[in-house]
């Protein structure tokens, strides 16, 4: 099965995230050295232009599978390849120009530094490829319009933000750059119909240019919307199936 | 000739310090230590300079002292008594007729001459010791040639008065190599550092010697857009008229009156022997002094 | 690409006791790595190892110089280390005063460095100071005041500039938050951060702070007893820490 998803990822020529025989364990040193099985063998393929949803009921790994994809989590066995590079293998520095250039994450919370301006969040991480400072804010401004961020706040940092518009900011951020490959995680939750639809065709803009997509989505509509599969998690899941 | 060896020193004690005074020659500003005696005087009041006089005085010389110029201070004429008794020597207040000169704070207005020895007495050797209290560091300093922290003291001069203030204890550099205090002449004598006779420092409670051969390259520092002057009073001396000497100012009364005269006792009596008046000096009288 | 900065077995001993052992890492330019550890694990002995202040016992630490390449710091000569201290190396240091001259005005103070390597205009070491103090946020008019009269976030902002003047390609910095209000921290970490990515620096973090090594720092290296128990990508190794000491680090953290 593996030996055939890499012909096929060969033949297609655009296997943007490759997932095989990957296993993930909790080992909890100080409670007793407990060890808790969290994936196993876990396998996926996401073409360039492709939209995959993970499914599978609440802690059945959905999360612990894009962490690891993101190199949040250190995947115990097995492959993970995103744009060429072995994310389970590679050096912090690897991985850093892996998530400067190639792999974009929109998690559920949103993380800054205090003080930065609202503006200069979603612009970031186009300076950090190198985009002029005026073309980065330019294409902030539009992401902020377009997610009904009023203009008064685009100066002020999102720290003090409601949720809602913290959710929104988080986005513009994660779709700043033209990722070849994203990670979304739940990016519909907690928004407003019209909100909801800006999302929904933004990650449709960037399928159409090519971007390879995991996502978790609790909305089934959205998730239908815009997934090409379904991959069920649970079957990756250590005790179940 | 007294009951004393000759200069008080004993002569192991003469060339132990011969031989920090010609270490100090061949290494032109380097703080050469030495074992500094007790002398009969206390520190502060030229211990240093003695026990070097001390070391290069022979018989037939004749010495000066001075102490800021003059010749008739309290400290110059008790160190001059003191190698008069212990040594036999001639003593002169002619810095022409001088072979040794032991100084406090001036450099002789008469350039002086290749066969002339000037001798300083020297309170602080150490030129980056009130930026750096650490021994160990300033002579790593020194080893490495790190002097970036003497242009911050410039620097801090110039941030705060506007102008390079210091006015005594100008640092300089020897031969592009080691940085120098020249103990505390005025900057005005600065530029004489480089001259004909034999310069030797001596401090007595750092026991530290060091030296500039004659001719030697002395170079104040400064910075590019704030070039070391080599300022004075901006008058010419109440006694000689001359306005090219170092001057004293000296307060005359409590109201106010003041004059100023050249610090250098001899050079002004020289002037004024040979007729020159200045606009408070009464003319010349061979003992007036 | 080559790594800045290459440590192989570094060890240092107290006598028979461990100041660090057995430390090697290779960082290369524009990262950032965080040393993390309590009191006491060896992370200042390493860090004063790393930067020259210590002399270590054994292994050699690399850094690749601007003319000869990459060159043992340990066995070159006293001279050259100390023109790199001064030049492609800074130390920011807990305690201001123990990294600024507290008798020398704040333009004095970041003035020093580009004397040291022969700037001989009042001018224009003056007006890259006030340049340098205004990147630290430090108002033109406080030039001529002197360290002892600002408070201590500035005192770490001035001990910044001072040591980022001369442009340096590496640097050490020891707790440079410790003991600073946390509204002071927060400043001072984006401060810090603005400079890593705009001058491209490398540096190398001590502190005993997992908020500020997540947020300053590329990767982590977590000490324990003089030895490296975890290396790894910052949020990789505080949001799934392997080893058993990390995971008790992470976990004593209070939450707010």
């Amino acid at each position: 099965m593996t030996a055939q998803l890499n012909n096929l990822s060969r033949v297609k020529g655009a296997g943007m995230i490759e997932l095989s025989d990957v296993s993930k364990r909790f080992v909890l040193h100080n409670q007793g050295e407990a060890v808790i099985p969290v994936v196993e063998g876990a396998l996926l393929h996401v073409a360039a232009g492709e939209c995959v949803a993970l499914v599978g009921a609440s802690g059945a790994g959905k999360s612990t599978l894009m962490r690891m994809i993101y190199g949040n989590y250190l995947a115990n066995a097995g492959r993970i390849i995103v744009g060429g590079v072995d994310v389970a293998q590679a050096e912090p520095r690897e991985i850093l120009a892996l998530r400067r250039e190639i792999l974009g994450y929109v998690s559920q919370f949103l993380r800054v530094v205090p003080r930065v301006p609202t503006l200069d969040v979603v612009a970031e991480p186009l300076l950090l490829v190198g985009a002029e400072p005026e073309a980065a804010r330019d294409r902030a401004r539009v992401l902020l319009d377009r997610l009904n961020i009023p203009e008064r706040l685009w100066t002020l940092s999102p720290t003090t933000f409601s949720g809602g518009e913290q959710q929104r900011v988080n986005i513009a951020r994660g779709f700043a750059h033209a990722f070849p490959a994203m990670l979304l995680d739940e990016p519909t939750a907690s928004l407003d119909a019209a909100n909801r639809e800006v999302v929904l065709s933004l990650i449709e803009e960037a399928k159409a240019r090519g971007a390879a997509i995991v996502g978790i989505f609790h909305d089934e509509a959205a998730r239908d919307r815009v997934c090409d599969r379904e991959v069920d998690v649970t079957s990756f899941t250590p005790g179940l199936t | 000739m007294s009951d004393y060896n000759f200069a008080y020193l004993d002569e192991q004690t003469k060339r132990m310090i011969r031989r920090a005074i010609l270490k100090g020659l061949a290494v032109p500003g380097y703080q050469v230590p030495f074992a500094s005696r007790e002398m009969p005087m206390p520190y502060g009041w030229g211990t240093g300079g003695v026990q070097v006089s001390a070391a290069v005085l022979v018989p037939e010389d004749v010495m000066k002292v001075i102490d800021q110029g003059a010749d008739d201070t309290t400290n110059a004429v008790s160190i001059r008594k003191f190698f008069e008794k212990t040594a036999g020597v001639a003593t002169t207040e002619h810095t022409r007729d001088a072979d040794v000169i032991q100084t406090r704070h001036r450099i002789p207005e008469e350039p002086l001459r290749e066969d002339q020895i000037l001798v300083y007495q020297v309170p602080i050797p150490e030129p980056l010791r009130f930026l750096e209290p650490r021994e160990t560091e300033t002579r790593k300093m020194h080893a490495l040639e790190e002097y970036g922290l003497m242009h911050v003291k410039l620097y801090e001069d110039i941030s705060r008065h506007g102008a390079i203030s210091t006015a005594y204890a100008y640092p300089v550099k020897v031969e592009g190599r080691y940085v120098m205090d020249p103990s505390p002449i005025p900057k005005f004598d600065n530029p004489k550092l480089e001259m004909a006779a034999v310069q030797l420092f001596g401090a007595g409670r750092e026991q530290r010697i060091y030296a500039l051969p004659p001719y030697t390259q002395v170079v104040s520092l400064d910075f590019e857009d704030f070039p070391f002057e080599a300022s004075k009073a901006d008058h010419a001396c109440d006694l000689c008229g001359c306005n090219t000497s170092y001057l004293d100012e000296v307060i005359m009364d409590d109201a106010g009156g003041r004059m100023f005269v050249c610090s250098d006792t001899d050079f002004c009596r020289e002037r004024r022997a040979a007729g020159h008046v200045g606009a408070q000096g009464a003319p010349y009288e061979e003992d007036a002094a | 690409m080559t790594p800045l900065f290459q440590v192989k077995s570094l060890g240092k001993y107290y006598g028979s006791r461990i100041g660090c052992e057995d430390v090697s890492f290779d960082l290369y330019p524009g990262e950032v790595m965080g040393i993390v550890g309590e009191s006491g694990s060896g992370k200042s002995t390493l860090l004063n190892c790393l930067a020259g202040h210590l002399e270590p016992d054994t292994g050699e630490v690399l850094f690749d110089t601007r003319v000869g390449g990459l060159r043992d710091t340990v066995t070159m000569s006293e001279p050259e280390r100390r023109m790199l201290g001064r030049t492609d190396w800074a130390f920011v240091y807990q305690h201001a005063r123990d990294g600024l001259r507290m008798g020398v005005s704040a333009g004095g103070n970041v003035g020093e460095r580009l004397m040291a390597v022969g700037a001989r205009h009042y001018g224009d070491i003056r007006a890259q100071a006030i340049d340098w103090l205004g990147r630290v946020e430090i108002a033109e008019d406080r030039v001529d005041d002197r360290p002892s009269a600002f408070s201590g976030g500035m005192q770490q902002r001035l001990q910044i500039a001072r040591n980022l003047v001369t442009g340096p390609r590496l640097v050490f910095m020891d707790e440079p938050t410790g003991g600073l209000d946390v509204s002071v921290q927060a400043r001072l970490l984006d401060l810090l951060r603005g400079l890593v990515r705009e001058m491209g620096l490398s540096a190398i973090i001590v502190t005993h702070d997992l908020a500020v090594v997540r947020l300053l720092a590329d990767r982590l290296m977590v000490m324990k007893d003089g030895h490296v128990v975890e290396t790894g990508l910052t949020d990789q190794v505080l949001d799934d820490p392997q080893h058993g000491y990390t995971q008790l680090l992470v976990s004593s953290v209070l939450q707010v």
